[in-house]
C-alpha cells in the first residue's frame, strides 16, 4: 500500500515525538497577522528569546485595517487599530521579518498573499495564527491554524507540537452543472459531513472535479475545510499547481524549479495510498447552496425550502431552533426570495481575482437594487491592481458597488465594515456565526460570489442560474 | 523548565448549553483589537450575555448563581470556528479551570492544553446530567481528578475522558511545549538541511 500525502509530508517534519505521543514538526513556514501576534512576541521578548528563522517567516496585516483609501491615511482613527498595526510594524522591523505592508503595495489578507508571491508551495507545513490557514492546503502543504501560545512556539523554534491526524479523502466524482462554484462545492461537503464530521482528520480533496479545478477554486475549498472541523484540507498538487507557480517573486527560478517540481511530485498521494475513510461526492448533486443559520452546515440548495425542526432530535434541535430565533426565519420557508440589505465579495474563501471575475460577469450592465449597499473588497493589493488594469473594477463601481482597498473587512468587521442592527449580508465569506459581521444581532447568508452578485442586483436570494441563462 | 503539574480541579460549575458554541460568541471580534489579553474575562459571552438579558433573562455568565465557578460545562463541538487563544484566555480570566463538554474543535483543545485547561469529554446523555445537576444545585462542588479521569459531585463519581497525550502533559507538567520544543532546537536546525526546499531551492526572505 502506498502512502498519501498527509504522512508523506508529515514524516519529512517530524523532529521527534514528544513524550505526549505527540510529534515535534519543523514548519516550512510562518505567517503572521496583527491580531493573534502581539501577544505571541511578547511572550518572547519576556523570555528572552530570538525568532529562530526570520526568514521562514512573513507578516501582513489584515484584518484590522480599513478598506477606504481615506481611513487608511496614518495615524489610523481608530486609536487601537493604530496600535496593533505600530505593534506588528516595530515586531516584524525588530526581529528581522519581511512584512507586506500597505506602503509597499504587497498588504492584502494573509492567505492571499502567500499563494499569489509563490511563497506557499507543495510539500511544506504551514502555521499561522489563523484558522483559514487551511487554504494553503490546495498547493499540497499541510497548513495548520495555530493559536498565539503557539505562534510563540513557532517564533522561538520553527516547529510545533502537533497529533498525528487521520486522513479522509473525499472524491468528488462527475461533473459540477453550470452556475455551480467551489464555494458550493465546500458548502456542499460541510452539509454532508458536518460541522465536526472532521475532527481529528486532514480531509484530502481529490477526484475528477477537483483535478479540473483552478487553484483559485481549489484555495476556496480548503479554505472552508476548517468549517468542516479539519485541522486541514489539502489537494495534491499537479500540472495546474506548477503552472499557476512558474515565475511568481518566491517560486524557486530556472533549474531550481524543475528540481522542485520532482520532488513535489514525490510527495503527492501515491495512487494506491491508503486512507483512514473515504467519501464520495457526486458533481451532479451540488446545486448552488445558500446558508440560512448560524454555523456553515446550516445550509440549503438554493432551490430548496428551510428544513423542519421536528426532523432533529436532542440538542441538535436545540441548534436548529436557536438558528430559526437568532434569524428570524421559518421553517419550510424558501431561501428563495429571502431579502438581503448588504452584499460582501471579498476574504480569504472567495476575495482573488476569479472570483471578482465570476461576478463581474453577472452584474455587468446591471445595476444594485434600491436600498442595498454593496462592497467589493480585494484579497490584496495585488489582486485589487490586477482587476483595476482590466478595467474590471469599473463594472463593479458602475453597477453601484463599492470598491475598496484590501483587507479582510466585513468578513469579521474587526475595521469599520460592519453590519448595522438586524441587517442581512449575502456573503462569500466563510462563517455566519452569530455576531460574525460586526453587528451582535447581524445575520450573514453565506453563498458563491456569482449568487451574492446576483442576490446585489435584485436585493433579495435568487437563484443565479436563472439570471446568467 | 516545567509547567506546573495539573492533576485535582476542584470548584462549582456553569452551564453553558448548546452545541457549536463557536469562539466568536466566547469572545466577540471587537475584543481581539487589543495587543494583550488583559482584561478579556469581563468580556467573555458579551454578545450572548446580552440578547439573552433582552430577552429578560440571565446567562449563567451574568448568573450571581454562577459566580466564582471554575468548571465550564457545555456540549458539543465546544470552541469551535476562529483559532483565537482569545478565547480560552477569556474563559481563563474569567476563572475557568477545566472544561467538561461533549467534544470540542481541535484547535480550540489545544488553545487550552497550551494554558493549562483541561477539556474533559463526556457523552451527551452526561453533558446533560451534569447541566442539570449544576442547574438545580449552583453551588454543588464539582471535583476534578485528570489522574483517574474522574468527576465527583456529590457522592456519585462519574467517568470524564481525556486524550492520552495532554493527560500526560497535564500531569508531568509538559502542557505548556515550549521548553520541550526549544530543547530539541539543535536537532530542528539539522532537519531544515535535509529538507530540499529549506536547503536547495532558496531562502525565502
Ligand atoms: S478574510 Fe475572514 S476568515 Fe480570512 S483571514 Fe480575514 S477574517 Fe479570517
Amino acid at each position: 500500500m502506498g502512502k498519501n500525502l498527509y504522512n508523506k509530508v508529515f514524516e519529512r517534519h517530524a523532529v521527534e515525538q514528544l513524550q505526549s505521543g505527540q510529534y515535534q514538526l519543523l514548519i516550512g513556514l510562518h505567517m503572521v497577522h496583527e491580531v493573534t501576534s502581539p501577544q505571541a512576541f511578547a511572550m518572547l521578548r519576556e523570555a528572552g528569546l530570538k525568532v529562530a528563522f526570520p526568514e521562514r517567516t512573513f507578516a501582513t496585516v489584515d484584518h484590522i485595517i480599513p478598506t477606504t483609501a481615506s481611513d487608511r491615511v496614518r495615524p489610523l482613527s481608530d486609536a487601537m487599530a493604530e496600535e496593533m498595526l505600530v505593534h506588528i510594524e516595530k515586531n516584524t522591523s525588530d526581529y528581522g521579518i519581511r512584512f507586506f505592508s500597505p506602503e509597499n503595495g504587497e498588504q492584502g489578507v494573509v492567505h492571499v498573499v502567500g499563494p499569489e508571491q509563490g511563497i506557499t508551495q507543495p510539500g511544506m507545513t504551514i502555521a499561522c495564527g489563523d484558522s483559514h490557514t487551511s487554504t494553503h492546503g490546495a498547493f499540497g502543504a499541510l497548513a495548520f491554524g495555530i493559536g498565539t501560545s503557539q505562534v510563540a512556539d513557532v517564533l522561538a523554534t520553527q516547529s510545533l507540537a502537533m497529533a498525528k491526524l487521520k486522513v479522509r479523502r473525499i472524491n468528488f466524482t462527475g461533473k459540477l452543472k453550470p452556475g455551480v462554484y467551489a464555494k458550493d462545492v465546500a458548502l456542499a461537503y460541510i452539509h454532508q459531513l458536518g460541522v465536526n464530521g472532521g475532527v481529528g482528520y486532514a480531509y484530502e480533496f481529490a477526484g475528477e472535479i477537483i483535478d479540473q479545478m483552478s487553484m483559485d477554486e481549489r484555495m476556496t475549498l480548503c479554505n472552508m475545510a476548517i468549517e468542516g472541523g479539519a485541522r486541514c484540507g489539502y489537494v495534491n498538487p499537479d500540472e495546474t499547481t506548477f503552472a499557476f507557480l512558474k515565475g511568481l517573486p518566491y517560486a524557486p527560478k530556472g533549474t531550481a524549479f524543475d528540481k522542485a517540481v520532482l520532488d513535489w511530485q514525490a510527495i503527492a498521494s501515491d495512487s494506491d495510498a491508503e486512507f483512514d475513510d473515504v467519501v464520495e461526492i457526486r458533481g451532479e448533486d451540488i446545486e448552488p447552496f445558500v446558508t440560512w443559520g448560524i454555523t456553515p452546515a446550516q445550509s440549503v440548495k438554493v432551490s430548496e425550502t428551510l428544513p423542519k425542526s421536528s426532523a432533529y432530535k436532542g440538542s441538535e434541535r436545540q441548534v436548529i431552533e436557536e438558528a430559526y430565533e437568532y434569524m428570524d426565519f421559518e421553517s419550510g420557508q424558501a431561501i428563495k426570495g429571502v431579502a438581503v440589505n448588504v452584499c460582501f465579495i471579498g476574504s480569504c474563501t472567495n476575495g482573488r481575482v476569479s472570483d471578482f471575475e465570476i461576478a463581474a460577469d453577472v452584474i455587468k450592465g446591471k445595476h444594485v437594487a434600491a436600498g442595498v449597499r454593496a462592497l467589493a473588497v480585494p484579497g490584496s493589493m495585488k489582486v485589487k491592481n490586477e482587476l483595476e488594469a482590466r478595467g474590471i473594477d469599473k463594472i463593479f463601481k458602475d453597477a453601484g458597488f463599492e470598491w475598496r482597498e484590501a483587507g479582510c473587512s466585513m468578513c469579521l468587521a474587526m475595521n469599520p465594515d460592519k453590519l448595522k442592527g438586524r441587517e442581512i449580508c449575502a456573503s462569500t465569506s466563510n462563517r455566519n456565526f452569530k455576531g460574525r459581521q460586526g453587528s451582535p444581532s447581524g445575520r450573514t447568508l453565506l453563498m458563491s460570489p456569482a449568487m451574492v452578485a446576483a442576490a446585489a442586483i435584485f436585493g433579495k436570494v435568487v437563484d443565479v442560474r436563472e439570471v446568467i441563462s | 523548565m516545567k509547567s506546573a503539574i495539573i492533576d485535582q480541579i476542584s470548584g462549582t460549575g456553569v452551564p453553558v448549553r448548546g452545541n457549536d458554541i463557536d469562539t466568536d460568541r466566547i469572545i466577540p471580534a471587537r475584543f481581539l483589537k487589543r495587543v494583550t489579553f488583559d482584561g478579556l474575562g469581563a468580556h467573555a459571552f458579551e454578545d450572548d450575555i446580552a440578547a439573552v438579558a433582552a430577552k429578560g433573562g440571565r446567562h449563567p455568565f451574568r448568573d450571581d448563581k454562577y459566580s466564582g465557578a471554575a468548571v465550564l460545562v457545555s456540549n458539543s463541538n465546544f470552541g469551535c470556528g476562529s483559532s483565537r487563544e482569545h478565547a480560552p484566555q477569556a474563559l481563563n480570566r474569567f476563572g475557568i479551570r477545566a472544561i467538561i463538554a461533549e467534544s470540542y474543535s481541535e484547535i480550540f483543545f489545544g488553545n487550552c492544553v497550551s494554558l493549562g485547561i483541561p477539556c474533559f469529554s463526556v457523552s451527551h446523555d452526561v453533558a446533560d446530567y451534569i447541566l442539570s445537576s449544576i442547574e438545580e444545585n449552583s453551588s454543588m462542588v464539582l471535583e476534578i481528578s485528570v489522574e483517574n479521569e474522574a468527576l465527583k459531585i456529590g457522592d456519585e463519581v462519574i467517568a470524564v475522558s481525556l486524550p492520552k497525550g495532554a493527560k500526560g502533559q497535564f500531569l508531568d507538567g509538559t502542557w505548556n511545549a515550549r521548553a520541550q520544543l526549544l530543547a530539541n532546537l539543535e536537532k530542528v536546525r539539522i532537519m531544515a538541511k535535509s529538507i530540499p526546499y529549506f536547503s536547495e531551492y532558496q531562502s525565502l526572505f
